[in-house]
């Protein structure tokens, strides 16, 4: 690649591991970045759906999915706008058992994700599922707050953040991909940070 | 709308720059095989040290669409990896590297308009700091072909970036700025102090029922604040685009 001339850059030695290619490490803060204005949803108005290639479509209030049994995640989360946080918490219900109370059809391969807002993500069912999404009403110990998507987003760590649905009000189970709102326009079906999969074609 | 190429890196070499601030400068590149962008769009730049390292970041384009030279403008952020580079260091003939454009939400026209100036919306621009970049994309693109309002918000006058241009596109009634300065102000006489609010919405920005095309841009909580005065002004929380700037360095 072109040669910047004059340009240094940070200490190499201390390069993280755990930050994929291109990514840096934005230390304990946390950008919000959305395309629309934060909605405000009331818990007690808000719940979700799981529809599609399921055998019981359901809707679980608020109570009803913090009812089921909790899950966490702690780790990072990486920006396709190229900020990682390192070692974040999530607190929620891990998605497995949600699509497993609606019960998956053996044809479906992947997913599509929204909120009331109009947002949505896709992204292949397999990286939902055994144990590597969450539905999380908690971030770092405190209610995740609205601006981060509260009360429950969804939260696929190991891909792109903007696949981790803010507001998150339905996840839709098809047989077929679908592009979401980002991957209409350009950004990346899948999202993997370690293969930097951040726009189409990548 | 999605490409189905992947989006190249292309050599960007700098051609010209011309400072803004104390703190940021315009950058002008050649970028040779540049497809084309739209006003709102951002790019990711890329540079390259000795050993092989790269660092990128995002940057919005500044210009209006059209030829092969892209400007942008930038930052001087303390402490960042790459801005203070191309706000201080980059010279006429140095080269880095540019991939995009990319966006296809906050970019004017919005989505889905005709592309014939006489049946699109006025614009609303709303500029927190540095936001004020890809909103101008906006102004150079609109050239006045619809009526455009910008509130500007900044820490002094000596902050507001494009300040001559700005002035110079305003005494076209197509075109209204206003000031918002949260520190004092230095000289006498000047606009008076403030902080978005619900009383600045409702005097200098279009209503509900003009149902203009609205972009907002700068750091997240400004955005945030802006953005939800908007919607309880009565504004339709999709008319909203917004883009909001991290902490990037």
């Amino acid at each position: 690649m072109a040669l910047t001339r004059g340009f240094r850059g940070r200490g190499r030695d201390s390069r993280d591991p755990r930050l994929p290619p291109g990514q840096y490490d934005i230390g304990a803060e946390w950008p919000v970045l959305s395309a629309e204005p934060t909605p405000r949803l009331d818990p007690a108005g808000w719940s979700l759906s799981v529809e599609g290639l399921v055998d019981r479509p359901i809707t679980l209030s608020w109570d009803q999915l913090r009812g089921l049994p909790p899950s966490a995640y702690n780790g990072d989360i990486h920006c396709v706008t190229t900020w990682s946080r390192l070692g974040v918490s999530f607190a929620g219900v891990s998605v497995d058992t949600v699509l497993d109370l609606a019960g998956v059809r053996p044809e479906a391969t992947h997913v599509l994700a929204g909120s009331r807002t109009g947002y949505s993500a896709n992204l292949p069912l397999a990286d939902m599922r055994d144990g590597r999404s969450w539905l999380a009403w908690e971030a770092d110990g405190a209610p995740l707050s609205a601006e981060h998507g509260g009360p429950v987003r969804l939260v696929v760590p190991h891909l792109y953040f903007w696949k981790s649905v803010k507001w998150v009000t339905w996840l839709r189970l098809l047989d077929h991909d679908e592009p979401g709102f980002w991957e209409r326009i350009g950004y990346h079906d899948r999202g993997d940070p370690w293969r930097e999969q951040r726009y189409q074609g990548d | 709308m999605a490409s189905q190429h992947r989006l190249a890196w292309r050599v960007a070499t700098l051609k010209d720059a011309r400072p803004e601030t104390a703190t940021a400068r315009t950058l002008v590149l050649d970028v040779p095989g540049w497809p084309g962008h739209l006003a709102g769009q951002h790019v990711v730049v890329r540079a390259g040290a000795e050993d092989g390292y790269t660092a990128q970041r995002s940057y919005s384009l500044a210009s209006a669409p059209g030829g092969e030279q892209v400007e942008l403008t930038v930052q001087r952020l303390a402490g960042g990896e790459v801005s203070p580079y191309l706000a201080g260091v980059m010279e006429a003939g140095d080269q880095v590297e540019v991939r995009g454009p990319i966006g296809g939400w906050f970019t004017w026209p919005p989505p889905g308009s005709p592309s014939s100036g006489g049946s699109l919306a006025p614009v609303q621009l709303i500029a927190g700091g540095s936001g004020i970049v890809p909103l101008m994309s906006i102004i150079r693109a609109v050239q006045g072909a619809v009526p455009v309002r910008l509130l500007y918000s900044a820490r002094t006058p000596a902050d507001v970036i494009y300040s001559g241009e700005l002035a110079r596109r305003s005494r076209h009634p197509s075109l209204t700025v206003t000031y918002l300065f949260t520190r004092a102000a230095r000289e006498p006489g000047a606009a008076p102090r403030g902080r978005i609010d619900a009383a600045a919405v409702d005097a200098v920005t279009w209503r509900p029922e003009a149902r203009p095309a609205i972009y907002v841009c700068g750091p997240s909580g400004f955005v945030e604040a802006a953005s939800l005065l908007l919607v309880a002004a009565g504004h339709a929380p999709a008319t909203v685009r917004t883009e909001r700037f991290g902490p990037t360095g």
